[in-house]
């Protein structure tokens, strides 16, 4: 059996002792690089990710869209969470398949990781969004608007799809900054506007308001209203 | 970073792109290009491209000629102007030395140190430039410039060539990502003006440099040329680039104050106080050519001596009257034209505004009246400094600064100088029209 990957290294005591009285198979890893290194020929079972109380959380976070971004991601995973970390969970449903709250009953925790491994294909996605006229094929990362192609910048797509995989809902630039973008980033928060700029200039005037400004408030995407004609 | 290379590469593959375009610009401001083919993309992404440097401005070294290309995969772009079935893409790069530090005199690693300064004090810096430009006919090579119309300031008129051109190059910008927010025919004949719309300043100093090609792309297109020379015809105005600038700190604009009677922070004037002070050792880097100096001369609303007003257009700095929304506060620069080199007008800019604000600049008395109605005297009464008047004075008044030897680093600050000393004696050793007519016949 593969290993499953953990993190962080040292992952905590009770953990380490649950998985190995489990007779479950893992290695803990401390950064992002050791992923790829220590990585089996087969790729790794699934991942149990630990979010602390404290400010690595963040690093926690960042190293859940790591290895759910790359060639060959890891799934699935299991996040471990503070009750207080619970609303983190937010909007970052594409990082992880299961969680269980800290401190865990070891019983709990065993009974959902069989169950996650049981169901080794994870659960079909679609692969094409659609808002009005304009797709995107999550498959080939390509847009379209009324079946031209749309040419964009990998930021401007990953922006694009996060507004249409979640149709209707406001988000705040605050928001968009740190689910599209990851806290690694600092542009500030004016980044989400320039980029929504640039997206519209690229949708082209007639279809700008596909993506809305809510005043004071920040940005949605298909709202179902149709404005103009 | 790997999930962005993998988007690039998808697109190459779903586009069909034959041809990858590696941009980069040398230290006068030139945009540089090689191509490879989609193959080397991949291994280009991931380790960069060697290739020689020392045939670029400002690149040579005594001891190693190469230099490693870094695409800063962020900017893939496909460009619009490719043949259908040739799609060609761009990505611009950053140059790096072998061992993979950012390498001298690369322009673009310059404007990178020098924002890393303002993020650390915790800034992020938006600039707005407006850029001018003129359309000729390009039948007259060699003649002098051939203007296309005799239409001035926003004029409407019907069998407008240009304003065709005009709109069809803003579309070609926007499906590059470039937003404008505004353009229209400007004051001289065939003069235009395309208003770019905020962006951070690495952004923005590459839209310009893209900027620069599609706008020169667009008129060729049409059997005519651009160009972004400061003062390319006698007795009109020139053309500048008015540089809008604002701070923020998070979402919020650190220049906005609701409190203050001009809605100022105490860093926007800092921030202005550091571009007075500073503007005339930095104004080699923002007017850098010998013909810069046609265009700050009084009389055609460019700025000639050191002043700060709020809705005065001959001032060096603007402070247009804020609308009610604080994203809107900022601070005009005018003195600099559209031939500089982006990258390292912003750099200085910024740094002679950061300097003001952790030096604690006290801001001068608003410019009252049109200070371009001076007379010397009265300039000088009021304490005015006045912009260098020539490149020669400019370079002289550079090559004192350590603000400006400190942001453009010592590699580019040196050969900067020594380029441009050359520039100016090439030129005044010229005998020109102006002297054969004016002395020939009479001593």
């Amino acid at each position: 059996m593969d290993p499953l990957l953990v993190y962080p290294d040292p992952p905590p005591t009770e953990l380490a002792r649950c998985l190995d009285l489990g007779g479950v198979v893992w290695k803990a890893v401390a950064s992002i690089d050791a992923v790829a290194r220590d990585e089996p020929a087969d790729g790794w079972a699934g991942a149990i990710v630990v979010l602390a109380e404290d400010d690595s959380a963040e690093a926690a976070w960042a190293f859940c869209r790591h290895i759910r971004k790359r060639d060959n991601p890891v799934a699935p995973l299991m996040l471990l969470v503070p009750g207080s970390g619970i609303d983190t969970l937010n909007l970052r449903d594409e990082l992880f398949e299961d969680f269980c709250l800290t401190p865990f009953h070891p019983r709990e925790l065993e009974a959902r990781l069989r169950h996650l491994l049981w169901r080794t294909v994870p659960a079909p996605t679609a692969d094409v969004v659609t808002t009005g006229p304009l797709a995107l094929n999550l498959e080939t990362y390509q847009a379209t608007i009324e079946g031209k192609s749309l040419d964009l910048t990998y930021m401007e797509y990953e922006l694009l799809k996060f507004l249409m995989q979640h149709p209707g809902r406001v988000f705040t630039r605050e928001v968009l900054l740190s689910r599209v973008w990851g806290y690694e980033y600092y542009g500030g928060a004016r980044t989400v506007d320039v980029h929504v700029r640039r997206l519209r200039a690229k949708i082209g005037e007639e279809h700008a308001q596909l993506i809305e400004t809510v005043r004071s408030v920040g940005y949605r995407c298909g709202t179902g209203r149709r404005t103009g004609s | 970073m790997d999930n962005q290379i993998d988007y690039v590469m998808r697109s190459v593959e779903e586009r069909h792109v034959r041809l990858v375009r590696l941009w980069f610009t040398d230290v006068l401001g030139q945009l540089k290009s090689f191509a490879i083919s989609p193959a080397e993309l991949e291994n280009a992404l991931s380790e960069g491209m060697t290739f020689d440097g020392s045939s670029i401005d400002g690149y040579s070294r005594v001891f190693e000629s190469d230099v490693l290309a870094r695409p800063d995969a962020s900017t893939f772009e496909l460009l619009p102007w490719a043949a259908p079935g040739e799609a060609e893409a761009r990505v611009i790069c950053d140059i790096a030395n072998l061992d993979g530090t950012p390498f001298e005199g690369d322009s673009r690693s310059v404007l990178r140190r020098n924002l890393e300064v303002a993020r650390k004090a915790g800034f992020t810096f938006y600039v707005a430039p407006e850029m001018e430009f003129f359309y000729f006919s390009a039948s007259d090579a060699g003649g002098p410039p051939k203007p296309l119309d005799q239409g001035s300031y926003f004029d409407l008129t019907t069998a407008d060539v240009a304003g065709s051109l005009r709109k069809r190059t803003i579309h070609t910008l926007e499906t590059m990502g470039i937003p404008v927010e505004y353009s229209f025919h400007e004051d001289s004949p065939s003069q235009h003006e395309i208003d770019l719309r905020h962006t951070d300043a690495l952004t923005m100093a590459d839209s310009v440099m893209t900027f620069r090609l599609v706008v020169r792309e667009a008129a060729a297109a049409e059997g005519l040329y651009a160009t972004f020379m400061p003062k390319p015809l006698e007795g009109v105005q020139g053309s500048g680039m008015h540089t809008h600038m604002s701070l923020f700190r998070g979402e919020h604009n650190a220049f906005h104050d609701p409190a203050d009677p001009y809605r100022l922070s105490k860093e926007a004037k800092g921030f202005i106080a550091g571009l007075l002070r500073h503007a005339p050792e930095i104004t080699a880097i923002t007017n850098q050519t010998v013909n810069s100096y046609k265009r700050l001369i009084p009389g055609f609303e460019a700025p000639v001596v050191v002043s700060w007003a709020r809705n005065n257009r001959s001032a060096l700095v603007r402070v247009p009257v804020a609308k009610s929304n604080e994203g809107s506060t900022r601070v005009e620069y005018r003195s600099p034209d559209p031939a500089c080199n982006p990258y390292l007008a912003f750099s200085v800019m910024l740094a002679a505004g950061m300097r003001g604000i952790t030096e604690g600049y006290e801001l001068p008395a608003e410019a009252s009246g049109n200070v371009l109605r001076l007379s010397d005297e009265e300039r000088a009464a009021e304490g005015m400094t006045e912009l260098p008047g020539s490149l020669s004075e400019a370079l002289t008044l550079m090559e004192g600064s350590d603000l400006v030897r400190e942001a453009l680093g010592e590699h580019i600050f040196e050969w900067f100088l020594r380029n441009k000393r050359k520039e100016w004696r090439s030129y005044k050793s010229q005998v020109t029209p102006f002297e054969l007519e004016r002395y020939l016949r009479m001593i």
